[in-house]
């Protein structure tokens, strides 16, 4: 799969699994931070992303503080599965 | 203690009532999901969290969306929830995925009292607050509780509510409590308003 279309497949993904419904695709931005000012994620999301990326990517982060260098935008998140990635 | 009941609200069978006027009303086939996202766009409720809580937790938000509309909400107003059958509806969403991965936010809504949580930081309360799970409507314990309340501190306003969700029916009630209006805070009355559309 292309970087390109993994970051869209990766935005499909966190609008579904956080019930982001007020957004689309294209209102996220790769770079745009996915916590703090930008989409204004919280704690629990954050556990939500740590689960989406076991469940779609076979990725299981053993620490969850690996999250906080990993969720830091779309960019960030689908270098580390194209990295990681079991499936 | 001369306290009345300011306003009250009424959400059940796909309606939305301020006082005995309906504002809302979805098509009767309109299940839980579609009714709450019609409401909320309806009431123009502008707070993406919304889409993230559950079923109960809506219920209360856009029931206090009604109640607390035009007014100026102190800080200090408690609210006194109840109902039947707790958080049950999240409750069996959860257990179905534990075959699986849970979802962490279907677990933080498995536990009734959350809805005064999310009802407190979206209106900025920072308020006593209590829910019962009780077998029906009990307006002696709402009663009593809010009188308790407000004759022993400084509570100057109370939310009393019964905010019930069990599979496809939802029903709920929410009275304003304070020292202002026309109508008096007695078991009576508060039994009255919450057969009103329940007969």
């Amino acid at each position: 799969m292309k970087m390109s279309d993994l970051r869209t497949e990766l935005k499909r993904s966190i609008i579904e699994q956080l019930n982001l419904e007020e957004l689309e695709v294209d209102d996220i931005a790769n770079d745009e931070p996915l916590f703090g000012d930008g989409l204004g994620l919280d704690s629990i999301d954050a556990l939500e992303l740590i689960v989406l990326l076991e469940k779609d990517y076979g990725i299981k982060l053993e620490e969850p503080e690996q999250g906080k260098k990993i969720f830091v935008s779309i960019d960030k998140m689908a270098e580390y599965i194209e990295a990681h990635r079991t499936k | 203690m001369d306290l009345k009941i300011t306003d009250s609200v009424h959400i059940k069978n796909q309606k939305i009532f301020h006082g005995k006027e309906m504002i809302f009303s979805a098509k009767p086939s309109a299940d839980i999901i579609q009714f709450l996202k019609q409401a909320y766009k309806y009431l123009n409720v502008s707070y993406p969290k919304f889409h993230k809580m559950d079923g109960l937790s809506k219920l209360g938000i856009l029931g206090t969306e009604v109640l607390f509309q035009n007014r100026t909400i102190h800080p200090e107003t408690a609210l006194i929830f109840s109902n039947s059958s707790s958080s049950l509806e999240t409750d069996k969403l959860h257990i179905e995925a534990m075959g699986d991965i849970v979802s962490p936010a279907v677990f933080v809504y498995t536990l009734p009292n959350i809805i005064v949580g999310e009802i407190s930081i979206k209106n900025g309360l920072l308020s006593e607050n209590v829910f019962f799970v009780t077998d029906k409507f009990n307006a002696g314990l709402l009663l009593d509780y809010s009188e308790i309340l407000m004759e022993d501190s400084d509570v100057p306003a109370v939310v009393c509510a019964w905010i019930e969700w069990k599979n496809a029916d939802y029903d709920v009630f929410l009275c304003l409590i304070s020292r202002k209006g026309n109508l008096a805070f007695n078991k009576e009355n508060l039994e009255e308003l919450y057969h009103f559309e329940n007969e």
